[in-house]
């Protein structure tokens, strides 16, 4: 038969990961935005190796009101006499951690919830969406308000928290993904030979379905750093000493007309790092789901 | 004649539309109680528009979409209202070639993978001698061992479609439903895989319920013909026959409707006007009445059965007595 012989030497198609790097490399914002994140990682594990203080080390006689940026101390000192730089890189670890932490919660909360919900259909699906959409009503400022004046969270209780309230978006995703999917061939094959839901759900769906997961992953980083950001700011988040962009800003806030060079460093970080983070999420979507 | 294998009787699919808390919605009658027989080793055609419900029928026999009313029984075992346990055992002995040889094969799955499953889902070998059974089976679908460690994206449609053809024989089925399997290839493909099937029907003994809607392939495969039109069956007949002898107008219908390779041939043919009723609101009577060239008042007043008009042909008219199809 002429068809055994395939006919597959002569061009190699390029595999689908392949495609995706070389799209990626096209999207400039995307590229910068990934040179910008890789940049700032470096500087916050590293950074607090190289500094001469630590985030808690206070000058005695700088005590008083935040001192101006000079030599030894590059962006200035705190009213505590503490050394803004460090603190503003340690607090980076903090934010990036928390907000890395929470959108792994957010993503996989949201992948089960929406897998559960495309996949079964019917009343599963009706009673986990409209928990959703419950979710989703919900005002997350004033609940938090509310939570912080009950308590005070530890580091893990804040990452739960920060990822149980950015999951919806994911599993609406999810959930749309699961519903195309399931009726898809390949699956109804599958399904033909005695494959059980979870081999379903996890073996043939959720691969094919990783691309906008990855995407929506990455934008729950940046909405789990800004939101962690606004709850320190708040004053319910990681408590001081500790630092977090979030807390460091809200302890800037006071002193803003007389040392604005205390507030200006984690905002502007907080800003840059959440528009590449989101930048980098289109870059991932238009790579990973080209619409030709 | 051989036993049967596949007994099908008054099997019903119904689709609820737009039903929700608020309305009551409709119902889709995609197959309305279609009964039909099956022998060991044999291969039937299904043919019919589409939307005629043929699809959903093949779907309905493997149980990938649930029938709403009916029974299949497969080798003496009632499928419809089998547990899932006894479903799964059973789901090794009838399987399903696809229309779409790109879509019915997971991309992010190697061939050897795709194949593989199917014998790790019924336990069948050991894990080392698995890879040896993928390679046999790549094999006897014409396909190089070395095919396994390659993905979807890497074959030609034809290849695809024997890929899908090894993964339905992976578990040594008795019965495969092959849902117009090559109606999405290009012509000179579609001959490969039609031998390819009829040389696995001899070797392997296989009984094949194959749905299409290509005549003349229907005519060269397949020992007996159903034909179905808007969920109910209109004609069956053995191949034979219903090519030389068709008895339902409809029939009649769709042979004229197939090309002849004489242009100038002249033929006295009916035409068809119209598009088929919908489902959800199916004309009385006859469903096939209000396309029906011969039809009279009474067609709408009684539903037809089949009647048995000769050896292995039945009809669902109420004129097939009087009308005469081939003058």
């Amino acid at each position: 038969m002429a068809d055994t012989t395939l006919p597959l030497a002569h061009t190699k198609p390029q595999s689908y990961g392949r495609r995706v790097v070389k799209r990626f490399l096209k999207h400039r914002p995307a590229v910068i935005s990934l040179g910008f994140l890789m940049l700032l990682a470096l500087v916050i594990i590293i950074g607090p190796y190289l500094s001469p203080y630590t985030f808690d080390g206070q000058d005695f006689t700088l005590i008083g009101a935040p001192g101006p940026m000079n030599a030894q101390h590059w962006l200035g000192t705190d009213e505590l006499g503490r050394d803004a730089m460090t603190r503003l890189i340690y607090g980076g670890r903090v934010s990036l951690a928390v907000g890395l932490a929470g959108a792994v919660i957010a993503t996989f909360a949201g992948t089960l919830v929406g897998a559960l919900s495309g996949f079964y259909r019917g009343w599963v699906d009706l009673l986990l969406m409209r928990f959703t959409d419950v979710m989703l009503s919900i005002p997350t400022l004033p609940l938090v308000l509310l939570l912080s004046g009950l308590f005070r969270p530890s580091p893990p209780l804040l990452v739960a928290i920060v990822g149980l309230l950015i999951w919806m978006g994911t599993a609406r995703l999810v959930r749309s993904q699961f519903l195309a999917l399931r009726e898809r061939e390949f699956v109804e094959a599958a399904r033909a030979l005695g494959a059980g839901g979870p081999r379903l759900m996890f073996r043939h769906i959720l691969p094919n379905a990783i691309g906008p997961i990855t995407v929506s992953a990455t934008l729950a980083v940046g909405s789990a750093i800004m939101l962690e950001s606004a709850l320190s700011f708040l004053g319910f988040g990681i408590q001081p000493p500790v630092p977090t962009w979030g807390n460091l800003l809200n302890s800037a806030s006071s002193w803003l007309s007389v040392a604005p060079w205390l507030a200006i460093p984690p905002g502007l970080l907080i800003l840059c790092t959440v528009l590449a983070v989101n930048f980098l999420g289109d870059g991932l979507r238009d790579a990973m789901e080209p619409r030709e | 004649m051989a036993e049967t294998l596949v007994q099908v009787s008054d099997l019903k699919v119904h689709f609820p539309i737009g039903r929700s808390l608020f309305k009551d919605g409709v119902t889709l009658k995609a197959v309305d109680g279609v009964s039909l027989d099956i022998a060991r080793g044999e291969v039937v055609g299904l043919v019919g528009e589409s939307g005629s419900g043929k699809t959903t029928l093949g779907r309905a026999l493997l149980r990938l979409i649930e029938p709403t009313e009916g029974s299949v029984r497969f080798d003496g075992t009632e499928v419809v209202g089998l547990p899932p346990r006894d479903l799964k055992a059973l789901r090794s002995r009838m399987q399903i070639i696809f229309q779409d040889p790109y879509a019915s094969l997971n991309p992010r799955m190697s061939v050897g993978q795709i194949i593989g499953e199917a014998l790790h889902l019924h336990s069948i070998g050991t894990r080392a001698d698995r890879d040896e059974r993928v390679g046999d089976l790549l094999e006897k679908v014409g396909l190089p061992r070395t095919a396994a460690a390659r993905f979807p994206h890497e074959f030609s449609g034809g290849q695809r479609q024997r890929i899908g053809i090894a993964r339905a024989l992976a578990v040594n089925p008795d019965f495969i439903v092959a849902d117009e399997p090559v109606s999405a290839l290009d012509v000179s493909i579609q001959a490969q895989i039609i031998n390819l099937l009829q040389d696995l029907r001899q070797e392997l003994g296989l009984s094949i319920l194959f749905i299409g809607h290509d005549l003349s392939v229907i005519e060269f495969l397949c020992d007996r013909v159903v034909v179905m039109y808007l969920g109910h069956v209109m004609e069956t007949a053995t191949a034979a026959d219903l090519y030389t002898q068709p008895r339902h107008p409809y029939t009649r219908s769709l042979l004229d409707a197939a090309p002849v390779p004489n242009p100038r041939a002249k033929r006295d043919r009916i035409m068809l006007k119209g598009d088929l009723p919908s489902p959800i609101n199916p004309p009385s009577g006859c469903v096939f009445r209000t396309r029906c060239p011969f039809a009279i008042e009474a067609c709408a007043q009684v539903e037809p059965a089949l009647e048995t008009v000769g050896p292995r042909h039945a009809v669902a008219c109420i004129r097939q007595a009087e009308l005469n199809l081939m003058e």
